[in-house]
């Protein structure tokens, strides 16, 4: 009994401990962000990878996933002569909450294992070391580019996703369900409020963040030879598509409570 | 110039150093000899900061290594490592260049590649080389790459971790003389840890070995090759047998 408190005990304290780093880690690579010096290159490297060729997977997903959507509300709205919402629904589904999941959980996928991969590589084969003798701070020259690249990319990325997940849906509306173009637009326009819109983005914001800041967190503290890169970039994908839901939750809860 | 008292550290419950005593003075070079695993490397990442010390003090300059301003601190500093840890992402003049395309040593960019293909030059690469990637070097090149991003700066300090470990004996007996050009003509103080004897003789003023977690033994180069140590005598020539415990 004592044994089973004591080991229950000593993993609270760990995840406590270990969520205590994290946050010190967040708030350091953010404060680098905003200290000199400024490694552009670096910036737009990161950019590059996080944010535009992160675009074609996200605007595919969205597409598909509006689409289906569309599909699902017309018949299960058909079942008390509600057909009509389609429009509605669409952009209220998409852009509330399916529009930042899923960019969400595509950068986790995309960006995050490629960070953690390539981080705790340079960890593991002394690289970080490397740099520090070279007097170059590896928050500053490896973290900070690639979270700014998140938090910038993470909105953007929504209002594709966002915009995209709406067309699939107009696609099938009109294309399969019968739906008038000009009707379908104005409903959609004509429905969506500013906060579902704000909400959107600002979810794009702490996803990007978070999906980026768990690659590099994960790949700065990897264990040593293949087997550390591996776990590193196994445990940051789970953290941020945990993460990355519960921020979901919470920012959700912020937003539509009233 | 570098001081080390009582550096202890250990991994988990692997003790690696146990109480390191060393004197390296200005102007001299060092080499440090043991067996693998002993700790060679790790005692150099302790000077550097890049492990930390679970007891004792490393001074450079009568200053606490954990106390001075690190960036000044580490633009003293060259380092070569074992792995070469060259930057994968960038081209191989951008790697010997690095400290001299950002932060305090920063210049124009034609300058800094002139000087990374004159340091190329110097550990026996061509220009052709300058525009690669590391990943497209042979393990030897790779290594010479970090010897000359170590140099690249002219630092006072450098530290070269195995410097001619994959190199053929032609390039190694290179190697050797420019580390030995580096000590007379420019008067850097340096550490160098090796497994060849040859390099031994042609780099060292003084030799430590490290054996146990401890320095085993310290001297002038000459007085390495007919010690009365009964550990060095089989280091230095390579026994199989005698007081060092080998695993068959
Ligand atoms: N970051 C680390 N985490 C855990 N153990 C480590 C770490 N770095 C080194 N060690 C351990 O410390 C010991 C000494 O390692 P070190 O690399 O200094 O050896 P070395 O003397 O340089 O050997 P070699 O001549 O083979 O390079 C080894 O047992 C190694 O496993
Ligand atoms: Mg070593």
């Amino acid at each position: 009994m004592i044994g089973f408190l004591a080991s229950v005990g000593a993993t609270t304290l760990a995840l406590l401990a270990g969520l205590g780093r994290l946050m010190i880690f967040a708030a350091s690579s953010l404060a680098a962000i905003v200290r000199p010096p400024f490694y552009g290159r670096e910036v737009a490297l990161a950019l590059l990878n996080v944010g535009y060729l992160t675009l074609p997977v996200v605007g595919l997903t969205a597409v598909f996933t509006g689409a289906a959507l569309a599909l699902q509300i017309y018949a299960g709205g058909a079942r008390f002569n509600a057909e009509a919402v389609v429009p509605q629904i669409v952009a209220i589904g998409m852009v509330r909450e399916l529009g930042p999941v899923l960019v969400g959980l595509m950068i986790a996928a995309r960006v995050t294992s490629s960070v953690a991969a390539e981080v705790a590589t340079m960890k593991v084969t002394e690289q970080i070391d490397a740099l520090v003798t070279l007097s170059t701070d590896p928050l500053r020259y490896l973290v900070a580019p690639r979270v700014l690249a998140g938090l910038v990319s993470g909105p953007v990325l929504v209002a594709v996703a966002d915009a995209l997940g709406i067309f699939g849906g107009f696609l099938v509306g009109t294309q399969a369900l019968d739906f008038n173009p000009t009707t379908y637009l104005r409903n959609t326009v004509d429905f969506l409020t500013l906060p579902d819109v704000t909400s959107s983005l600002v979810k794009g914001v702490a996803f990007g963040g978070i999906a980026t800041l768990m690659g590099c967190y994960f790949g700065l503290n990897a264990g040593r030879g293949a087997q550390g890169v591996g776990a590193a970039t196994k445990s940051s994908v789970v953290a941020a598509a945990v993460l990355i839901l519960a921020a979901n939750f919470a920012l959700t809860a912020v937003f539509f409570t009233a | 110039m570098i001081d080390l008292r009582g550096v202890h550290k250990s991994f988990g419950p692997n003790q690696v150093l146990r109480g390191v005593d060393l004197h390296v003075p200005k102007g001299q070079s060092m080499v440090i000899i043991g067996g693998s695993g002993t700790g060679k490397s790790v005692l150099l990442k302790c000077v550097l900061g890049l492990v930390t010390p679970d007891a004792g003090t490393i001074t450079v300059d009568g200053t606490d290594v954990t106390r001075s301003d690190r960036d000044a601190f580490l633009a003293r500093f060259g380092m070569l490592f074992q792995g070469a840890a060259l930057f994968d992402s960038l081209p191989v003049w951008q790697n010997v260049a690095f400290r001299l395309l950002r932060g305090s040593l920063k210049r124009p960019k034609g300058q800094a590649r002139a000087i990374a293909i004159d340091k190329l030059q110097r550990v026996g690469l061509g220009p052709e080389v300058a525009d690669r990637f590391p990943a497209e070097l042979s393990g030897g090149m790779q290594k010479r790459v970090g010897l000359a991003r170590a140099i690249a700066t002219d630092p006072e300090i450098i530290f070269f971790d195995e410097p001619t470990t994959g190199l053929d004996p032609i390039m190694a007996g290179v190697i050797n003389d420019l580390i030995r050009e580096i000590v007379v003509d420019m008067g850097a103080t340096t550490m160098t840890i090796t497994h060849d004897m040859t390099s031994v003789r042609s780099i060292a003023d003084q030799v430590a070995m490290l054996h146990g977690g401890q320095i085993r033994w310290v001297g002038a180069k000459d007085a390495v090759f007919d010690s009365a140590d009964p550990y060095v005598t089989q280091f230095v020539n390579g026994l199989a047998d005698g007081p060092i415990e080998t695993l068959r």
